[in-house]
Formats: structure tokens, sequence, C-alpha cells
């Protein structure tokens, strides 16, 4: 094991990590966000399927109702989720991070002889370079290519009158079929993930909870024993 | 005079054959003998009579006038341009405007095509033409006695107005001429018209009216159109849900509105997607589309489907969806016919066979020598096609390659991206009829006579259509073959209940009704190929690819707790 200590992040050998701790990560807006969005998210695909013609296990219309009002259920979530960053400041949480290829060699080859993950979440940082990587691109990239292909596809209507309407429907149907194939490959791949915790399910409980186990610093424990910031179990 | 003594000859011998007729048919009825049975003499050739003669009811409120009260409606008349004369002595104006009409003229200029249309000229794919045989076919002139080219088309006197105004029942067409014997028989034995009672009992037409030729078309009950039969003379609300005969009850200028004898609705020049919807407040629009009445926004926008289906209304006609299947009133429409096997004979006679019983259990003719053999629908799934309401006929003169398959005889414009075009349903006639080999044209079959030449009755296309040709100043090859043809019917009428119109998988489906239209995508029918197959395959690699880590996973770490342990 000691020889692995070296491939961890220089911050740890400059602030001293404390003892574990059982503290709030993920607020109850997020994890409201997080549940209510992948319910979403699975709905509408199952049902853009249907609508696709991949399956005929929903009739079309009863898809296009449950499609529509899902999509607008997400857009006005995103909205709230959106404005929910912005303000909290938790927008950080996506930007770029160094050490992604450090996290991608750790998931193709540390993670199966037993190396330690590369990343420690902390208080402030709780998703490794990776996750920000992936989340970012779920939020500026395939987010917005269904959404924006979404909206222009369901008000159709307000289109179909000029001469390109028929090129242009084909056009929308394929981006938003297009990102929705990437939105089932993220989503396949991002449950997989959850299972690469201590235990297969502990990810998911920690998402259900909002609590996680994560080293404190001496000064992020008086910090919360002093403001009762965040919640903290022992 | 021989021809007149022939004629009377040929008559006596006809009532006689349809007194016997009519004393043998409840006997055939009784032993129950099956439809296919080979009649001697083919007795149906006055297709327009109806069992149901008492008319339908309209009720339009009381009229300002009671016929039945004007001293010179009482006769006595011994004609029917007595009656009209009678008529024409107060509706001073009726027989200029009526005379405008295409009931009259037979004839229409199309204004986009220039093309000279109407039945005066036109060939069809039924009896192929009335050019020439109008002593049959202009039993559905509203006129008396158009059979040849003298008929007076200026002289007021020959308009039948009760054709149409009236509203007994006992009135009757019959052909203007004699056909041959083998055709003549079957207009005996009739009642003769009660002028007077006619006469008195005028008023404003009913379905039946307009049915005494429009439900007929083509030469039998619903054979031509498919959506117009006379199930509609009083209608379920299944059947129809504005003419239902218990409900709405609209007569057929409800909705095609009529000013000055002249009628909205034309099959020529068709208003396929009528964007003004209701007009202006109190704003009378000369039309007869849906639209109209119901606007072009006819579904709830309260409702996600309605705004939805709202959005259909620019590219699918209204027809499209609220007309599932025509012919669904127990009457069949003919949808093939073949002239090639017309002329076979049993003992010098011509015959027919009924192998085909409609729902309404009558018996309907899937062979006649004078005609050919035919094929019939009911509950038939239209044709789908775009439409922007021109129709485009290959008349006489036009020259086709037969070679290219079918010939369109009524063809129609339109397409996917023209912006104007909507989604229509047709009911499709498939026939193969004779044509001029050598020109690459259609012909004129002389089929109506009292002469040796006519078809219905020598059976030789050959000098039917050489004297068909000549006698309309056709030039004529001398040759003939059969072509296959297709003639398109817009499909307006049999509009069913809102909940019986078609759902939204009919179409968004991979096995929808709009299979065949192409150039267009739609979703739910549509998929984009290698798109599809990449987003598969990678939905499926992704899968796998986590399945294999997942299990790469599993073995290293026994593997690592081998190791550790030991």
């Amino acid at each position: 094991m000691s020889s692995h200590a070296k491939n961890r992040n220089q911050d740890t050998t400059i602030k001293k990590r404390g003892e574990k701790h059982y503290v709030m990560l993920y607020t109850r807006y997020e994890r409201f966000w997080h549940w209510s969005q992948a319910l979403l998210i699975f709905t509408l695909f199952f049902t853009g399927l249907g609508l696709h013609g991949t399956h005929d296990l929903i009739d079309f219309r009863t898809a296009v109702e449950i499609h529509t009002y899902a999509a607008i259920a997400l857009i006005v979530l995103w909205i709230f989720t959106t404005f929910w960053n912005f303000t909290t400041g938790q927008w950080r949480q996506y930007l770029f991070k160094e050490g992604v290829l450090k996290v991608i060699r750790f998931y193709a080859y540390g993670i199966l002889v037993g190396e330690p993950h590369p990343y420690r979440k902390c208080l402030q940082r709780k998703q490794n370079a990776l996750q920000s990587l992936a989340y970012m691109g779920f939020m500026i990239f395939i987010g917005p290519a269904l959404w924006a292909s979404g909206i222009v596809y369901l008000f159709y209507d307000l289109w179909s009158g000029y001469s390109w309407s028929g090129n242009g429907l084909f056009l929308i149907a394929f981006l938003h079929t297009a990102a929705a194939f990437l939105m089932g490959i993220f989503v396949i791949i991002h449950i997989y993930m959850t299972t690469t915790g201590k235990t297969p399910t502990h990810y998911i409980k920690t998402m259900i909870s909002g609590y996680d186990s994560i080293e404190l610093t001496e000064a992020e424990v008086a910090y919360i024993e002093e403001t009762h910031a965040v919640s903290m179990k022992d | 005079m021989y021809k007149q003594l022939t004629l009377a000859f040929n008559a006596s011998v006809g009532a006689c054959l349809w007194a016997l007729i009519l004393v043998l048919t409840p006997a055939v009825g009784a032993s129950d003998t099956s439809p296919s049975d080979v009649e001697p003499v083919d007795n149906n050739m006055n297709f327009r009579i109806v069992a149901d003669s008492k008319p339908s009811i309209r009720d339009d409120g009381e009229s300002t006038a009671d016929h039945s009260k004007f001293e010179i409606l009482e006769g006595p008349f011994e004609s029917g341009p007595e009656v009209t004369k009678a008529c024409l002595s107060c509706h001073t104006e009726a027989g200029r405007h009526f005379m405008q009409s295409i009931h009259w003229t037979w004839e229409y200029d199309h204004p986009e095509t220039g093309q000279k249309l109407g039945k005066k000229t036109l060939i069809n794919t039924f009896c192929t033409n009335a050019k020439g045989n109008e002593g049959m076919c202009a039993q559905c002139h509203a006129g008396y006695g158009w059979k040849d080219e003298t008929f007076d088309f200026t002289n007021q006197d020959n308009i039948d107005c009760l054709v149409c105004h009236d509203r007994t029942g006992a009135y009757y067409k019959t052909p203007n001429s004699l056909g041959n014997k083998a055709c003549s028989v079957m207009f005996e034995g009739k009642q003769p018209i009660p002028w007077s009672k006619v006469a008195q009992g005028v008023g404003k037409p009913g379905r039946e009216n307009c049915g005494a030729c429009h439900f007929y078309g083509g030469g039998g009950d619903g054979v031509k159109h498919g959506d117009l039969d006379s199930s509609l003379k009083r209608p379920s609300h299944d059947l129809d849900v504005h003419m239902d005969a218990e409900g709405l009850n609209f007569a057929c200028t409800t909705c095609h509105v009529t000013r000055q004898h002249l009628w909205a609705g034309s099959r020529y020049n068709v208003m396929a997607h009528d964007t003004e919807g209701v007009g202006l407040p109190g704003e009378r629009r000369d039309v007869a589309t849906c639209e109209s009445c119901h606007s072009d926004a006819p579904h709830s926008y309260s409702e996600l489907i309605g705004s939805k289906l709202n959005g259909h209304v620019d590219k699918i006609a209204c027809q499209t969806c609220h007309i599932p299947t025509i012919a669904r009133g127990g009457v069949a429409t003919k949808t093939e016919w073949d002239w090639r096997t017309a002329g076979k004979t049993k003992n010098g006679e011509g015959f027919k066979e009924k192998n085909y019983t409609q729902g309404n259990g009558e018996h309907r003719a899937t062979y006649k020598s004078i005609k050919g053999s035919f094929k019939y629908g009911e509950n038939l799934v239209p044709h789908y096609d775009w439409f922007d309401g021109q129709m485009i006929y290959t008349t006489i003169e036009s020259q086709f390659d037969p070679a290219k398959g079918p010939v369109e005889i009524n063809g129609f414009q339109g397409s996917h991206n023209d912006g104007k075009s909507r989604i229509w349903p047709f009911k499709r006639m498939v026939t193969v009829q004779p044509y001029d080999k050598g020109n690459n044209t259609m012909v004129y079959m002389h089929l109506w006579g009292d002469d040796n030449d006519a078809y219905w009755g020598n059976y030789d296309f050959g000098r039917a259509i050489k004297v068909g040709m000549a006698k309309n100043d056709i030039p004529y090859s001398g040759e003939f073959d059969f072509v296959e043809t297709y003639s398109f019917w817009p499909i307006t009428h049999m509009v069913a209940p809102k909940e019986d119109a078609m759902g939204c998988a009919d179409c968004h489906s991979r096995e929808g009704r709009l299979n065949e239209l192409e150039g267009f995508y739609m979703p739910g029918r549509d998929s984009f190929r290698w798109l599809d197959i990449l987003g598969y395959l990678a939905l499926g690699g992704a899968l796998l690819g986590v399945l294999l880590h997942g299990l790469l996973r599993k073995f290293f770490s026994h593997k690592n707790q081998r190791r550790d342990a030991s």
C-alpha cells in the first residue's frame, strides 16, 4: 500500500487531513434534482424510443403526451437548477480540474489491481476530475442538444409553413435522436460507475441520504462545529 | 315505319319478359338459389331503381310557398317540359341561372390547366365515355331528351326541374333513346309518372334527389365514388355524422351551398386546402370545405393532443383521419373493372354472374356480358397521396405511352414540399379498358344504340370503337388494344363520429397507412438508417463495456484478496 501513497494528490501532503466524518455532501435540493432528473430522463428515453419506432410497448399518442409533459418538466427543473447552481456557487463543482488522465488511468487499470482512487472527495470538491468533465459535457452539450432540438421539434407547428420545414424536421429529428443516443450512453456508464464505490451500492446510498464519510481538516471540523453550516452526523 | 314497328315489337317482347321475371322472382327467392345463378337476360340495366322510393325528410321549416296551392301546377301535364314551363312561369330567372350550371352544360373549362373537361367529352374508367352514348348516359343530365348532337341547350323547356326538386319520390328518369334489344327491355314496366302530383310536391332537394345520379355514378349503386351510395339516403350516425337521418340530417346543399343554381364543391378543381376557415363574422363563403364551418383549427387547444392535431391541418386533410374507411354503409364500391372479358354469351344471349354479396345482403354482378368482370370492396382503406386540388385528365386528345404503366385518367397533382398540398384520401379505381393502339389515345366506344354497331347488342369492340370514334370525328388507327387505367376519387363523405377517427399510430408507425408516401420524415414511421445503427451499436457497446469492466473488477478483486491474504 505504501508505494501507492505517492500517487496521491499533493494537496494531501500540504493540508493535513484529519479523521473521517459523516457529513451532508448532497443537499436536499441536489438530491431532489438528481432523482427527479433521473426519473424524467428514464421516462423520456423510454417514450422517446417508442416514438422513434424502436419498440411498440406504448401507444404513440400516449407516448407523445408523456414525452411532451416530461420534457417540459425537465426543462423547468433545469431552469431551477441553473438558478440554484449559480446562486449557491455550486457551478464551480463542474469546472475543469487537473488530473483527468490519472482518473482515467485509475478506472482503466488501477481499480483492477487495487490501487486507491487518485482523488479524494472533500467538502468543497465533491467530484473527481473525470466526473466534473463528464457532468460538464452533460450540461453544456448533451442536455442543451436535447432540449434545444426538443423545443424546436415541439414547436414544429410554428415553422411548418416554411418551404424548408420538411428538411428542417428531418434535421431536428436527427439531432434529437443522436443526442438521445448520447444520453443513453451517458446513463449506462453513469449507472455503472455508481457501483465502483466501497460497496456496489455505496454511491447510490450516498445519493439517497446525502451523507458520505469524508476526511475533514481540523479547520473544517472547527468551522462546522462553530457554524453548523454543514450537517454532520458524528 | 319499319323502325317503329321493331321498337314496338321489342317493347312488347320486353314487357312479356319483364312480367315473366316478376312472376318468377319470388319463386327463385324461395328456392334459395345461390347468387351465382345465371339469369338469361341482364335485367338490371336500370340501375337507379330503388326499393326505398319514399323521400327522406328535409326539414328547413315551412316554406313561404305551398306549391300544391298553385293553380298552374294542377296540370294536366303530359310531359316533363310542360311542368318546366309551369315552373318557369313563376321562377322567371331560374332557367337562365340553371343553364350556367355544369349539371346542364356537362362542360368545364379548367381555369388553371386550360383543359376542356366535363362529362360531355371526358373519358372515364367505367363505361368509358358518355360522348355518343347520351341516349343512355344523359339519364343523369338534368334535362329532357338529350340523345344526340341535336339536343337544344338553349331551350329552357328542356330543363328537368323535377329530378332535383321532386319531393314525392314518384319521379324517375329513363334513357332518352332506346338501346339495343339486349338493353331496352330493362326499362319496361314502370308506373307512369303522376305529373301533377310531382309538380305540386316540389321542394328543396333531399339527399335522394342528388343521390339519384351521384349515388349511382359509374353505372350502379356506389360504383364510382366509394363515399357516395344509396346508404346515405338515411344514414346512421356511424356512417355519416352530418347526414345522420336521426341527427343532424344534413341535405347535400347544407355543405354544397348554392347561389343561383351554382354549387360549391368541384371535382375538377378541388379546394384541397382551405386556409380561410370560417371567414369573417357573418361572411358567406361559397365553399363546401370542412374548414368553412369547423375552422382551420378545429381541435381543442386546451389539450396537448388537440394542439398537435391542429398542427396537422396544414399537411393532412380533415378527411384523411375522419373518414377511416369508405363504402361502410352496406353498399360496395367497384374497385376493379376488366373490359377484356366482356362479350361472352350463352345461347347467343348476354348474361351476368352475381358472385359478390354486399353488406346489406344484395348480390352484385361480378360479370356482365355488356361490361366485363368486376371486383368490389367495402370498408375500404382509401389510397393516400399529396394533393393540391388540381386534377389532370387524360382526355380523348391526350397521347400516352402504354408501356409506362397504368394511364391515369384523372391523375392529380401534389407533393410534400410544394407548401400547399395535403395528404388526401382517394378511392382508386383500376380498370382495363380499350385504347387506340396506333395513336396511343383513349377511345370513344359506341355502346348504346338501337343499331348493329352498338357494343351493347353486338359485343364487338372493333365496330363499337370504329363507330364511336367516327361519329365524334376523332381520328382512329383502326387497331385497338387494352390498357390499364387508374381513376382517383377524392374522398369527403361518410365522415365518421370523432371517436372513430384514426389514431396517431395508424400513420405514425412502421407499418402505418402512409407507408407508401416517400420523401419526407414522419416521426414513428421513419428512422435514420446509419444513425440508428451507430446509436444502437453504441448503446450495446456501452452495456457490453461496463459488463466486461465489472467482470474484470470481480476477477481481479478475488485475485487481489488472495494475494493480500498470502
